[in-house]
């Protein structure tokens, strides 16, 4: 398996289609690229799983490495274990669904799905680099489009959000390039698995992990570096909101989990505390702004602060199982929250308000699109069955093995918080869908084939973690015990 | 004996060739101006073709020029520079009434900044600047019409000789204390002396003013401003690298042994030209106001490369400016066209740009990207590298501050993709028709950008010229 093709498709994708003409051809071949990315995408997880069933137990499989800027000790090396093939098939579902959703983009057509495949460059890349050079990179590269895609196809004060996305995004990389500076001084390498081998002085350790953390935290809406989230998901158009809560975020929580975490462990058990009250605040305060939001997309953006902060919970823990559940949370997440701004689009553009106290009744005029609404809502509360509640019970149990009484108290309130969700995503959903039929939405068209089909694929996915979670968990969970035996070897010391 | 010399210094007898040639057409009957630009610019790429084989080592007149590699890539790099902005210019000097002054004024200043790179001995680095300076303050004057113009001549020839006067004065008194004015043997001779560093001192300033570090940056917004955009980007670019790459050399070379006291004053330096150019850059109106401003915080980087003093910080600084050019001349190429088509000069006349001229738009985009520092762009290479060679020295407040910055420059170059894509505007600039010449450079430029970061080949070679510091 050849780990480069999943860049260099989307790249030639990307290049037919600057050679397009016309929306139809256009979407077409964008549509035709990011289905046959996902094949690749599943080509892969079977490749893995035909490697592991014949008893490999590297770390990381179908590793590639090049000279790139060999002055620099700099090569483009790649590889993958089970956590990266998980963030590359929630990137290719993601990415698939928004092609889709966006299937009526009239404006700039052209470009919007150009800057989207670019986009998705970016990720597929970030997920696949062992080398912190190449994966510092395609960090940024999945930054810019971003600002484009929220100014130029954007709703609201788009250039507002846009501006302040890209330059928060920026700021996140700047301390993120300061962190992997002070580990290539440190280390005379930017390999990840190199890195790994090595004893880094813990010194060095705690005085780079902020750098790292924060600045990947800044990507996966840590507290009080969240403020980007709201306006960016609420300006942008759909598919840039799927994209941006599904996969941008959670390549900050990557980044947490395979640089900071994986590579300073030390570092990690000394500043834990503090990574568990931020997360504690993002999750409680995520949840309680939600409640106060009117708008439906705004509610989705402050929920993911909330459930994003799962994920640094999850992380901030430090045992396995705690950390398989910040995986599955990154994964399940990405999913719902794909499928939330997939639903509130689809209402969006037909009744062209998302004010949830304009709407109502939506169930008996699109009963459809009522039905995803309500299902996203679902796995986002966390009801059992669905994703949302198999992430958020495994953080939970991994959470309450960590014995200390602080931690202990931290995962109480995360729990608490899950019934603020509740209240949140039953009014809004209740609001919508339910109740008299406002009469200027009465004859309104339900879902059309390519939205039903965006809907069907990330309820798939979410139903299948949710239903058979000792699948992906069978999948993510070598990569987290490499990470736990980082971390238990800092213990020693 | 005399072959030798012919081929050493082949790149400057081209030159010397080329402005003759330009002599000898104007003596003839009369031409047009397309005619003599066309020839002017085959002229030109043949001498970057030429200047890119049968190059040699060497020394001439008892060190005073000296010859390798390294800086014939250098000649190489600014030979393409000015062809390029040769191309550039033909909307604008298509109608101009004095074309062969142009290009020879312009060319001696090139012949001048070959032989400051050759330069063996300070006496000879000084007439070559000195070379490389006073035809430029003449040609900042060509937009005859203009009183900005002749205003932007006076200041650069002002300044200009004011910095000539403190290197001078720092040259004398280097001179005073060691004895000698040659290149290889003044290392040897310094010892750290206070006399000796307060000339350094003075060289610094004189070479500061060159490349507008601040506190000697004042000249540059508004000579940039009134001065003709072909001549701005000479300026900021071609002016700019040539001095750089002999600042580094200098500094590795004859001030190795007070890279102590250097690094100090470079880090201060390099702080204040990164946050006094880009909080100045934030507010600017006018495109070149605002790419002067960008260009002085472009320096500053430039300058934490240098102070990494090592062999990644004088590869990183000469690929760099290989980049700068690159992606500045994109930039300037775009607005030269704007401007010579349709005299707009300001950030606020490019709103709507988009519906109106998509590839150009594309083009300023990719072009701010890379001065930005985004990647896939080569600026993205350049910067990471320069700001990994300051880092080297382990100074990580530098390191934290410039990593910063950046992001505050990243919202000043957003800012003009903002108003190019985004904003409305009743009365966008109309479609502009690009003529063919411009077209092939700004395509070249774009090539430029992305290709020189990801082909890892440009940074390996110059690398492997590095050590000829």
């Amino acid at each position: 398996m050849n780990l480069s093709l999943l860049i260099i498709l989307p790249l030639v994708t990307a290049a037919v289609l600057l050679c397009c003409k016309g929306l139809k051809q256009v979407r077409s071949v964008a549509l035709i690229g990011s289905v046959l990315q996902l094949g690749l995408s599943v080509v892969l997880l079977a490749a893995y799983w035909n490697e592991r069933a014949s008893g490999n137990t590297a770390q990381m499989l179908f590793e590639e490495s090049y000279a790139w800027f060999r002055p620099l000790n700099i090569n483009y090396h790649v590889g993958v274990d089970g956590i990266s093939i998980a963030m590359i098939l929630l990137t290719a579902f993601v990415v698939v669904a928004g092609v889709l959703v966006s299937w009526t983009m009239e404006k700039l057509s052209k470009e919007f799905f150009f800057l989207l495949i670019f986009l998705s460059v970016g990720a597929y890349g970030f997920f696949i680099s062992l080398d912190l050079f190449t994966l510092f990179f395609f960090l940024e590269v999945a930054v810019i489009p971003k600002f484009l895609l929220i100014g130029i196809w954007g709703s609201g004060k788009k250039e507002y959000s846009a501006m302040k996305l890209a330059l928060m995004l920026m700021a996140g990389s700047a301390l993120v390039f300061v962190g992997l500076a002070g580990l290539y001084f440190n280390t005379g390498t930017f390999d990840i698995m190199a890195m790994s081998e090595m004893n880094i002085a813990t010194d060095v350790q705690k005085l780079f992990f902020p750098f790292a953390f924060i600045g990947f935290g800044v990507f996966t809406a840590l507290f009080p570096f969240h403020t980007w989230v709201p306006d960016g998901h609420s300006s942008a158009p759909t598919a840039a909101s799927m994209f941006l809560a599904g996969i941008s975020m959670k390549l900050g929580g990557y980044g947490c989990l395979r640089v900071a975490t994986f590579l300073m462990p030390d570092a990690a058990h000394a500043y834990s505390w503090i990574i568990i009250l931020l997360a504690t605040i993002a999750i409680i305060y995520g949840a309680f702004a939600t409640m106060m939001q009117k708008d439906l997309k705004y509610i989705n953006a402050y929920s993911s602060v909330s459930h994003c902060g799962f994920v640094l919970l999850g992380i901030g823990m430090l045992t396995e199982t705690a950390i398989n559940g910040a995986v599955l949370q990154m994964v399940s997440h990405g999913l719902m929250t794909a499928l939330f701004f997939a639903a509130i689009g689809m209402i969006y553009s037909r009744t062209h308000t998302r004010d949830v106290e304009k709407l109502g009744g939506l169930l008996k005029v699109t009963p459809f699109i009522s039905t995803v609404f309500v299902i996203a809502g679902f796995a986002s509360l966390g009801l059992p069955g669905l994703s949302g509640f198999v992430a958020e019970m495994t953080i939970f149990m991994g959470a309450w093995q960590n014995p200390d009484n602080m931690y202990r108290l931290a995962t109480i309130l995360a729990c608490a918080s899950i019934v603020v969700t509740a209240v949140y995503i039953l009014r809004a959903a209740g609001k919508t869908v339910m109740g008299p039929t406002n009469d200027n939405y009465s004859k309104l068209t339900d879902a059309r084939w390519n939205e039903k089909l965006a809907a069907g694929l990330l309820i798939a996915g979410i139903l299948l973690i949710g239903l058979a979670p000792f699948l992906i968990n069978q999948l993510i969970s070598p990569g987290t015990q490499n990470i736990m035996t980082r971390l238990a070897e800092a213990i020693v010391r | 004996m005399w072959t030798e010399f012919l081929v050493l210094m082949k790149h400057e007898f081209a030159i010397i060739a080329i402005i003759f040639a330009i002599m000898l057409l104007k003596l003839g009957k009369e031409r047009s101006n397309e005619t003599m630009i066309n020839v002017v610019n085959v002229l030109l790429l043949l001498n970057f073709v030429a200047g890119l084989f049968f190059n040699r080592e060497g020394m001439l007149f008892n060190e005073m020029f000296r010859n390798n590699e390294l800086f014939v890539l250098e000649k190489n790099i600014l030979n393409l520079g000015t062809l390029i902005i040769s191309m550039q210019s033909y909307t604008w000097l298509k109608t101009h009434k004095h074309v062969p002054e142009f290009y020879m004024l312009l060319l001696s200043t090139l012949l001048g900044m070959f032989f400051m790179i050759s330069g063996g001995n300070l006496l000879m680095f000084y007439l070559g600047l000195e070379l490389s300076t006073i035809p430029l303050a003449a040609v900042a004057n060509f937009d005859l019409t203009k009183r900005q113009s002749s205003e932007a001549a006076v200041k650069l020839i002002l300044s200009s000789a004011f910095s000539s006067g403190l290197l001078l004065f720092g040259i004398s008194m280097l001179y005073g204390t060691t004895g000698t004015l040659i290149f290889s043997e003044l290392p040897a001779a310094l010892n750290g002396s206070n006399l000796q560093v307060f000339a350094f001192v003075l060289l610094l300033a004189g070479f500061a003013f060159k490349i507008s570090v601040v506190p000697f940056h004042l000249w540059t917004a508004d000579v940039y401003e009134g001065a003709p955009v072909a001549v701005t980007s000479f300026l900021s670019v071609i002016s700019k690298g040539a001095v750089l790459f002999v600042f580094v050399s200098v500094l590795y070379t004859v001030f190795k042994p007070m890279a102590e006291a250097w690094y100090n004053m470079l880090f201060i330096l390099s702080i204040l030209t990164i946050l006094i150019g880009n909080l100045f850059a934030l507010r600017q109106e006018n495109f070149k106001r605002f790419l002067a401003f960008s260009s002085i915080a472009q320096v500053g980087f430039i300058l934490i490369g240098i102070t990494g003093s090592s062999q990644v910080g004088s590869t990183s600084v000469v690929y760099f400016v290989l980049i700068y050019i690159f992606s500045n001349l994109a930039a300037f190429g775009v607005v030269s066209l704007v401007s010579a088509l349709t005299g707009k000069e300001s950030i606020g006349d490019y709103k709507g740009f988009y519906q109106t001229n998509p590839a150009l738009t594309w083009i300023l985009t990719i072009a701010l990207f890379s001065l930005a520092g985004v990647p896939p762009t080569a600026g993205f290479f350049g910067k990471f590298f320069l700001l990994m060679a300051g880092a080297g020295k382990g100074n990580w407040t530098l390191i934290v501050i410039a990593a910063l910055n950046m992001v505050i420059s990243f919202y000043y170059y957003l800012r003009i993709v903002k108003a190019m894509f985004m904003d409305k505007n009743e009365q966008p600039i109309e479609k502009l028709s690009m003529p063919l010449m411009p077209r092939l450079a700004l395509y070249a430029c774009i090539l430029g950008v992305i290709a020189v970061g990801l082909v890892s080949y440009v940074y390996d070679h110059i690398h492997a010229l590095s050590i000829k510091f």
